[in-house]
């Protein structure tokens, strides 16, 4: 299970920064995203993966460490609020400057293409 | 009451934003009322808990009474008081400021602005890793609106690069506490300095690597050389109380490398001890030149200052890079010093740019200043104290940290920030020269409010005090920097603290 967890936490982590550092904004905030969800499943998996364990400790049985999913829990709060804010910011930037490209203008060479 | 004083910085900006937010339209006396007051009490709260952490005592708060190393806490040192007060100061000018008009440019001015002190004072309060993560965040978020305030182009373009940056080094830091969690099983900064120091030795390698992870996103914060490239286009399209607010914002980086480098990975954690130095310290001398370089460039005011940010922030992270006691209390004093004037400059640039009507704060011929005497005297008083000559505390700051350089520090530090004060002397006097005295037609415009002047006087008045008042506050630097080379005592306290009592008795 490690592996393919490990696996799926860097796919993710290459397809997010590869997205991230394309030059018009809407891969921009897709990439972003990604690379949230690769942050939550990699913090996730900081105490342990444990399976069939409660995330309490009752006695001497397997558990699961509580804190890391408390953790992600506050992650993904503060990730969704990010995302719903770089969406309206990447439309206004969009109305404003009249296209999508991160530093508001095309260049020429066409080099900036998405 | 008094024993709930820690955690009054965060509390307070919390309530008065939500007050500030249910009144939506209208009554801009009742909120500029409440959010000045707010601001002022903060300073008192700064005072106070100065004067509490003065004599060497560390306090900690649990809070919701959850015990460390399991619950939350928040930490009063000597650094994290000096912090809060300075924060408070700082605000408070760019408040009063603010109050002449700026704040109805845009919506919720005032309430997002106490959450962003918010987020400043609980980064400098907590003691926890996480926690600083999401204090992180409060101030974060509130700093992107802040950006925005007002709208315009120049501001949302600047917005999306700071926005897209701090949600990545957001992800950084999410990846380096998670490693550090992984490695030590402890997210309470303390806690995790004692675990370290018996840690086996196979788990250094993943250790270093969350250390230093960490340290590339309080450089993203504080603006090291290869991440401040946000920094000059945010700081210059920022409405000016906000730019003012923001002189705090790299130092909360700067706080933030201090803090965890020096309690987490200092002398007891072994071979882990002191890792972040050597990087620091030549990535600061970059920083210094590529700062000087940039402010030789810079063709408008506001631009210009946000360059003048860069030096200090070159020039705080090499007292960091020496790592020394005697360099560490330089450092802080440099800290108090930049802090309060540049934050007064991008006032200042505010009001010399409403003058100059159409030319605004760009380094051109333009109209004359209706109230140009006095501007200049403050600009003068300004640039003076950010370029570091004498008699102003930039001098002293500049001293301070040049005195604490030892050996072969000396030979590369003392040029590169004596030509960097040179390259800051050359392009403030011309920025002087051409905005003062370069200049055609008749003045127009209106005398500006008195409470523009007083946000501005206050903040570059700190000049002259901060030298008048060198030996106290030296003195009080110096003992903060004495305790943060001494992580032991701040450990023990949060082990032996009266507080952690199984009755869950309230301090």
């Amino acid at each position: 299970m490690e592996s393919l967890y490990a696996i799926t936490t860097g796919v993710l982590t290459a397809c997010g920064l590869y997205l991230t550092l394309r030059g018009r904004t809407f891969p921009v905030v897709v990439g972003l995203t990604l690379l949230s969800y690769a942050v939550n499943l990699f913090l996730f998996s900081m105490g342990g993966l444990t399976t069939d364990g409660a995330a309490i400790l009752d006695g001497p049985g397997t558990y699961a460490d509580p804190l890391p999913q408390a953790l992600v829990l506050t992650a993904i709060v503060i990730g969704f609020a990010m995302t719903a804010f770089v969406v309206i910011l990447a439309m206004r930037a969009r109305s404003e400057a009249g296209n999508d490209h991160v530093d508001g203008r095309k260049r020429e060479d066409g080099e900036g293409r998405a | 009451m008094i024993q709930h004083l820690i955690v009054l910085p965060v509390v307070l900006p919390l309530v008065a934003g939500i007050l500030l937010l249910r009144s939506r339209q209208g009554v801009t006396r009742t909120k500029r009322l409440i959010s000045v007051a707010s601001t002022a009490l903060l300073v008192l709260i700064g005072i106070a808990l100065v004067a509490k952490a003065a004599g060497g005592e560390v306090t900690y708060y649990a809070l919701g009474d959850w015990q460390p190393p399991f619950g939350i806490v928040l930490v009063l040192d000597r650094l994290s008081a000096l912090m809060v007060l300075l924060t408070g100061v700082l605000a408070l000018g760019a408040v009063v400021f603010a109050c002449a008009g700026d704040d109805e440019k845009g919506s919720n001015f005032h309430g997002l602005f106490q959450w962003q002190l918010m987020g400043i004072n609980g980064a400098f309060l907590t003691g926890d890793l996480f926690n600083l993560f999401v204090f992180f965040e409060v101030l974060l978020l509130a700093s992107y609106a802040l950006l925005l305030h007002g709208g315009g182009k120049a501001r949302i373009q600047s917005s999306v690069h700071y926005v897209v940056l701090n949600l990545a080094g957001s992800s950084l830091f999410l990846i380096g506490v998670g490693i550090l969690y992984g490695a030590t099983g402890t997210l309470n900064m303390a806690d995790m300095a004692v675990r370290l120091a018996e840690l086996p030795a196979e788990r250094d390698g993943l250790v270093k690597a969350g250390a230093l992870i960490l340290l590339v996103v309080f450089g993203l914060k504080a603006a090291i050389l290869p991440l401040y490239f946000w920094l000059p286009r945010a700081y210059a399209a920022a409405p000016a109380p906000v730019a003012a607010l923001f002189a705090i914002m790299t130092k909360v980086g700067i706080y933030s490398i201090l803090r965890v480098y020096s309690l987490v990975f200092g002398e007891s954690a072994g071979g882990l001890a002191n890792l972040e130095q050597a990087w620091i310290w030549w990535f600061s001398l970059a920083t210094l030149i590529a700062a000087g370089v940039g402010v030789l460039a810079a063709r408008d005011l506001r631009l210009l200052v946000a360059y003048l940010v860069l030096v200090s922030v070159g020039t705080l992270l090499a007292g960091i890079g020496m790592g020394s006691v005697e360099a560490v209390s330089a450092l802080l004093y440099y800290l108090i010093h930049t802090t309060l004037v540049t934050g007064g400059l991008f006032l200042l640039a505010e009001l010399i740019g409403v003058q100059r009507g159409k030319a605004g704060t760009r380094l051109v011929k333009g109209r004359p200043l209706k109230q140009g005497g006095w501007l200049a005297g403050l600009f003068f008083v300004g640039a003076v104290g950010v370029a570091g000559l004498p008699p102003m505390s930039g001098a002293l700051g500049k001293v301070l940290v040049m005195a604490s350089a030892e050996g072969s520090q000396q030979a590369w530090l003392w040029p590169i920030l004596l030509a960097t004060g040179l390259a800051a002397t050359v392009a403030l006097s011309r920025a002087g020269s051409t905005l003062f005295w370069r200049s055609q037609g008749d003045a127009m415009g209106e005398a500006l409010p008195r409470r523009q002047w007083f946000g501005v006087m206050w903040l570059l008045g700190a000049s002259p005090l901060l030298v008048l008042l060198a030996g106290p506050i030296t003195g009080y630097t110096l003992a903060t920097a004495e305790q943060l080379a001494n992580p032991e005592a701040m450990i023990h306290a949060l082990f032996d603290a009266p507080m952690i009592k199984v009755d869950g008795a309230t301090p």
